[in-house]
Formats: C-alpha cells, structure tokens, sequence
C-alpha cells in the first residue's frame, strides 16, 4: 500500500514528516506508515551492525526482523539493550495499528511510534557518533568544532 | 508481607547528597508521613558506578557487596536504594555473588584486607524506592491517606533503561501482575494512580536518556531528552515523573540546554515521583524539596491546589 508519506532524504527527516500529516492523510494510510516506521527500525539497526563489519540478518524473530536485528546488534554488547524496549514499542505500535486499522486513535498512535522510532536513531547514532563510526548529528557538528551556528539549526 | 518492609536500610547513595538532594528530601519526608521507618546505612561507600564497572566490574561488586555487608551488620534483611544506578548495581552485585566464583574470591580477598565481614549472597535483598512504597503501603493504603489528591493531573512515568535491565539480576519481576514488569513496568504508575494522578500512555518510559553521554557527549544527550520531553507533551502530559537521580537530572538540565543551544522550548514539568506522593499526601512543596529542582514547577502546583 502506498503511503501519503513524502520522500525525505534522511530518516529523521520522514520521521518529522510523518508527524506532520493531517489526522485523515496518517489515518487513511494507517498499516503502511507503521510498517514504514518499523521499515526505518530496521535501517537505523543495519547500520549499527554494518559499522561494527557485521552482515545484517534476514531471520525474524516474534516474527519481526526488527527484533532479530536487535538481538543480533545486543551480542556481545549489553548496553545496547537499552534501546531493546524502544525496538518493542515499534513492534507493539505497529501491531495495534494492523489490529485497528483506520481507528479514530490511529493518527494520535502513528505520531508516537514516529516518536518512538526517532528515539532509536538518536540512541543509535549517538553510540556510533561515541564509538567513532559516525557521525551524530550533522546540525550539532558546529557546536563541537566550535563553527558558528547556522540560523534555525534544530 | 505488607510489614515487611516497613522499617528497611537505606542507601541513598552519592548522587542523592549532590545533584539528587531533593529526592533524597522527598524519600525521607515521604516515609516519615507513612510512619515508614528508614535506617542509613553507617559509613557507606559508592556503588561503583559507572565509572569503577567500566575499570573493573569486579571491583565494582566488592564495593556494592560491602554496602550489603554493612546492612548486614545492622541487623538488616532488606535495603532500599532509590537511584537506579546503585540498585542496578547492589543487584548485580548480589547475582555476581552468587554466580561468579571469581567475583566471591575478590570479595573475599578485599573484605579480608580491609578488615570487615565477607558478604554472602543472599543475606540481603536489594529493592527500589517504588518497591518499598508498593510493597509496605500499597495502593489502597496510599488512597486511605490521600489528603491532597493528585485529580487531574496528567503524569507520564519515566523509569529509564537501568530500573530493569538487565533481566537477569531482578529474578523478582516478571512473575505475573502484582509483580514489576521489565517490559512495561508499572509500579510507578499504580502508586501515583493511587494519588489521584490520570497517568498518559507514555511509549518512552524505559528509554534511554542519555545520562552516561551527558559530559562526553552533551549534544547526543539533548536530542534523547528533547525527545522525551516533546513525547511526553505529544502524550498530554503536565508532568514526567521520575524515580531515578541521574534520568531527573538530566531531563532538568537538557530541558534547559535544549532551549539555550537547540532553541527548542518545553514546557512539561519534572518532578520526583516521591515528590508528587508526599504533596498527595499533604506535604508542602517545601518538605519535598521542589525548591531545590531546576524545572519550576511551582506555577502549575499552584494551580493544582498543591504547594
């Protein structure tokens, strides 16, 4: 199913735009956006295990790859299953989601998955950017080399 | 089982005598109002942390084992930690204990040279500010008590990612409804329920704030906050409620940098969950320390007919 979503270039930028769509437009497209969102779930975690040289896996488990995928990234580093629950969340959103369909509360559900999700990838870049295998943030990067601050920098 | 806990060691740890005071103020005056009774812990050391666990776990164990080893001393079969960082760790301690023959050789070792009892696990359980309000008052003791109900008052409960990981060491949750979850945890909720507070759906309450990036990498701490906060606003919120010092102190100072660095403005209040109950109960905003936290929430407490 197609989504009223725009194409953005970065995650955070769909994420924000997700936010940003009218009640009907999310509602209308309910089950594909949260499938999106788990679709960037899956994305943030293949470059945290791609950054370590790590081969992304494919196996499902609850039946979700974006559990798979964090249980795969958690091996061997037991601060990573501080995002464990987030990945959940994103799991549970979208189930309640395929369960309702086009419920009144679909929107409201939608906009705090897209929350959830954002999460995830400030959790995760955050550990690549301390961990020297990316970069965070590309708005706060100014900040930390002492650059000025662009106007309506977020 | 409701009287077990009603007169437990306390360990308050070192971010409660610095950046945590008031929750430390709050857990004091709130146990005081419920004729709980809280013994400190003589001559407690640190926990460990994270910055000893980083150098050396195993020292870490003996430090947080030596703790329980004082309690022990004092006759105590139970200590209460309300900072999730030192209950993580006097647990981690107890579960290395009883698990690890390496860390008990340490322990040993290091008990022996400097000259007090070796802790056995098992002697002493480890429980969280919530489990000792749950667990010796409860809800509808909480509600017999209400004197200034919390009605009205929109809470998001955040419990941050140490209260219940890793899952191992908290062989006590998990072990159906009346016990703590560590996928959705709740206890907070149901006290504050109990209070009179309308809790919202809150979808990061086990999220990471950031706190061990908070001086090494601020920037990433204040894009996790900021999330939490406008999650929490995005829910309805008035109030986050908080049971851990170092999640507190974080949401309190990014809120601030946020807006300073980020230009990104929230208004939802922060509050211990200590400090809302002992208010509930009819403590004055004073007693529970709300002077001392850096978000001011006296305007909205004022409004609620709860300063």
């Amino acid at each position: 199913m197609a989504t009223a979503v725009p194409a953005r270039e970065t995650p955070l930028d769909r994420l924000d735009a997700i936010v940003e769509l009218s009640d009907s437009a999310l509602t209308a497209s309910a089950p594909a956006v949260a499938d999106e969102l788990l679709a960037i779930g899956e994305e943030t975690l293949e470059r945290w295990l791609v950054a370590h040289g790590r081969t992304p896996t494919d196996a499902t488990v609850e039946g979700f790859r974006l559990l798979a995928l964090h249980r795969s990234a958690a091996r061997g580093d037991p601060s990573f299953n501080a995002c464990r629950e987030t990945c959940r969340e994103l799991v549970y959103a979208r189930n309640c989601i395929h369960a309702t369909r086009t419920s009144h509360d679909a929107a409201r559900r939608l906009r705090l998955a897209a929350m959830v999700a954002r999460h995830l990838i400030l959790f995760i870049d955050g550990k690549l950017e301390v961990a020297g295998l990316g970069e965070f943030c590309c708005s706060s990067r100014p900040l930390r080399l002492h650059e000025p601050v662009a106007a309506g920098g977020h | 089982m409701a009287s077990k806990h009603k007169r437990v060691a306390y360990y308050p740890g070192c971010a409660l005598e610095g950046t945590g005071h008031a929750y430390d103020r709050s857990t004091k005056a709130l146990g005081k109002a419920l004729d709980l009774d809280l013994v400190t812990l003589k001559n407690w050391n640190c926990c460990g942390a994270m910055e000893v666990k980083n150098v050396d776990p195993k020292l870490q164990t003996y430090l947080s084992a030596r703790n329980l080893s004082i309690a022990e001393d004092m006759g105590f079969h139970t200590v209460m930690a309300p900072c999730n960082g030192c209950y993580h760790n006097l647990k981690k301690a107890e579960y290395d204990l009883a698990n690890d023959e390496a860390s008990r050789e340490l322990n040993a070792r290091l008990s022996t040279k400097a000259g007090h009892k070796t802790y056995q696990a098992g002697k002493v359980e480890t429980i969280h500010a919530l489990d000792w309000i749950k667990d010796a008052i409860g809800e509808d003791g909480l509600r017999a008590r209400v004197k200034n109900g919390l009605k009205g008052l929109k809470v998001a409960n955040y419990y941050g990612c140490m209260y219940t990981r890793p899952r191992h060491i908290f062989p006590e949750k998990d072990r159906g409804p009346e016990s703590e979850s560590t996928s959705k945890p709740h206890f907070m909720d149901d006290l504050l329920a109990a209070a009179g507070a309308e809790n919202v759906e809150y979808p990061l309450k086990t999220a990471c704030c950031g706190g061990a990036h908070t001086l090494s990498d601020s920037d990433t701490s204040t894009k996790l906050v900021l999330n939490l906060l406008t999650t929490a606003e995005a829910c309805g919120a008035d109030v986050i409620a908080t049971e851990c010092p170092t999640c507190h102190t974080g949401l309190e100072m990014h809120q601030k940098r946020a807006e300073t660095v980020f230009g990104k403005k929230t208004t939802v209040k922060i509050l211990y969950f200590t400090q809302l109950l002992g208010m509930a109960l009819g403590l004055s905003a004073r007693k529970v320390g709300v002077h001392e936290n850096l978000s001011d929430s006296r305007g909205l407490l004022l409004e609620r007919g709860l300063q």
